[in-house]
């Protein structure tokens, strides 16, 4: 493998990554504060690529061919902050529905992976009956361009999609570490039961962690789609458990390790498959990377049950 | 009066804690509310704070009586109107610190209702005046403190909700004499400065040497009440509670 070849690679599996991170991300957040697996995230991801598809259509749509047409750069920013709004709209919907009513009775937790299970299917089948089973074609928001550099040669989108990814990550353990509402999310995580006496609002917080983990999984929703341009009902599903997995390898609750697991997971796949074009690695074909992948995760785990960044916790009442 | 508790009744499932308690609390005063284990203490604080029946992992249900402050039944607002709106606040029984965040982050997330900035830095400053040691490592994680320092941290992190009626769940649980003793003490000065203290303890020497009134309870019911002086030389009281 060349140095030219291996960058290449590289920001392949950093692409992936930033998709696995964001979505992982969301698992990890609501794991923190209702130690719930949410796993109606998966589709989280699915329905903020379809509500991006419908933006963008219309707005591109609007005045086309004529001087009125919007600048591609503004459908894209609008594209992608309509669908982070009104994706978070539908996870807090799914929160305040599904998720209070069984908290509040106190409901085994069991009884609320089920509910998000159910969800998760609810909102693929309502997709494949209101949209019908065949896949969209994602539109082209920014021309693609290729750049070669030093025999490397990389797209626009994928500069954009990494990038966004890690502003977005920065961003986010900055909001966690310097605000109140994200040092709440913390402390929710550790003792539930003392956060309401420091005058804090728990169901806000809640509220505001399906917000931020909604909306980062639209944007991963819109950057998969500008990357591959195939929308279907059922997208969310392997790329929703494997985020999850990346979260539990990471250390499930901890945002590094969604970040990090997110990630080597991206890198894992990636490498698994360049090395099947390694001479004497014929054997790896690219139908082995989901095994390999997933082995080298369950050694992980093996190692280290926790995840990478996750502690043993305490039972807490 | 300040806070007034009328027939307060809860239930744990099929079991009922408070058998119709009532009791009242005056500004400015420090009253102490004693009993042995499982008369029903906790329970009465956190009632007071909403937690029963608003955290469901407690697992309590208010099924009757009042809970009056300032004229208002504090039974119709959510556990954190009774800190941001209502101003009091609560040392939970195990101090209950955030294990995971800084010393000074626990303190600050106590403000997270106040907007008066300023205040707020004052108040830290004072909290820090009161126990040096907390300054000393506020970028220390809260679960590397000792018991004592994170005894010290959760009366601090009340204090910075600012609240004017302040509730403390055995504050003395598992700290030397001598710390008790020092936390006591800061009570004291913490009440002359103008908070009033609901105190609940099982260590009713101490209790009694500090507090103005007190309440005894007794599997959900107040069984005696007087000044403290009045407690403290009970031979019922002196017997069950004071070790002769
Ligand atoms: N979650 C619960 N479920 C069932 N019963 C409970 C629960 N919490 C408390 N109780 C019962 O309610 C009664 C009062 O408990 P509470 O915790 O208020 O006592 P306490 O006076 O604070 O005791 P201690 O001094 O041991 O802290 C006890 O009999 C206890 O067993
Ligand atoms: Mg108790």
């Amino acid at each position: 493998m060349t140095l030219g070849i291996f960058l290449q690679h590289l920001l392949n599996a950093m692409q992936w990554g930033s998709f696995y991170a964001l979505i992982a991300l969301g698992y990890t957040m609501v794991y923190g504060v209702l130690l719930l697996i949410n796993f109606a995230h998966g589709d989280i991801f699915m329905v903020g690529a379809y509500i991006g598809f419908f933006i963008a259509t219309f707005l591109l749509g609007l005045g086309a061919g004529t001087a009125l047409a919007l600048p591609s750069w503004v459908i894209l920013a609008l594209t992608i902050l309509g669908s982070m709004i009104l994706t978070a709209g539908v996870g807090v919907t799914i929160e305040r529905v599904a998720y209070r009513p069984l908290r509040e009775r106190g409901a085994n937790r069991l009884y609320l992976v089920i509910t998000a299970l159910m969800i998760g299917l609810f909102l693929e089948y309502l997709n494949l009956s209101t949209l019908g089973a065949a896949d969209r074609g994602f539109p082209e928001l920014i021309p693609t361009q290729v750049y070669t550099v030093g025999g490397v040669s990389f797209t626009n989108i994928k500069l954009i999609v990494i990038g966004l990814s890690v502003v977005v990550m920065i961003g986010l353990e900055m909001f966690l570490r310097r605000t109140k509402i994200g040092i709440a999310m913390r402390a929710i995580s550790y003792d539930k039961v003392a956060v309401p006496l420091m005058g804090v609002p728990v169901n806000t917080i809640i509220a505001a962690t399906f917000v931020i983990g909604s909306s980062l999984a639209a944007l991963a929703g819109i950057m998969y789609g500008s990357a591959y341009h195939v929308l279907s009902f059922d997208m969310g599903i392997l790329i929703g458990w494997k985020a999850f997995i990346a979260a539990v390898v990471g250390g499930i609750g901890e945002i590094r390790g969604a970040m990090v697991g997110g990630f080597l997971l991206g890198f894992i796949e990636i490498f698994v498959v360049a090395l099947g074009q390694v001479p004497g690695f014929e054997w790896l074909s690219s139908t082995y990377r989901d095994l390999v992948s997933f082995t080298i995760l369950l050694v992980i785990l093996t190692i280290r049950p926790t995840g990478i960044f996750g502690v043993a916790r305490r039972q807490k009442i | 009066m300040l806070l007034e508790v009328k027939d307060l009744r809860v239930n744990y499932g099929n079991i009922e804690a408070l058998h119709g308690i009532s009791f009242s609390v005056d500004e400015g005063e420090i009253v102490t509310l004693i009993g042995a284990n499982g008369a029903g203490k906790s329970t009465t604080l956190m009632t007071i704070s909403r937690q029963i029946p608003h955290v469901a992992e407690l697992g309590g249900k208010v099924i009757g009586g009042s809970i009056i402050y300032q004229g208002e039944d504090l039974l119709q607002y959510e556990p954190h109107q009774v800190v941001s709106k209502f101003g009091i606040s609560q040392v939970p029984e195990g101090r209950r610190i955030f294990g995971n965040l800084s010393v000074l982050e626990n303190l600050m997330l106590a403000t997270y209702a106040r907007k008066d900035k300023a205040q707020v830095r004052k108040d830290l400053k004072r909290v820090f005046e009161i126990f040096p040691r907390l300054e000393e490592r506020k970028h220390q994680r809260g679960e590397t403190l000792s018991g004592g320092e994170q005894q010290m941290l959760a009366v601090g992190r009340a204090l910075m909700t600012r609240g004017r009626l302040m509730l403390l769940d055995e504050p003395s649980m598992g700290l030397a004499p001598v710390l008790v003793r020092d936390i006591f003490e800061t009570l004291k000065e913490i009440n002359a400065q103008g908070t009033t203290i609901l105190l609940v303890e099982q260590n009713a020497n101490m209790a009694l040497k500090l507090a103005h009134r007190g309440y005894v309870l007794e599997t959900g019911n107040i069984v005696l009440e007087g000044t403290a002086a009045e407690l403290a030389a009970n031979p019922e009281v002196k017997k069950a509670y004071l070790g002769g």
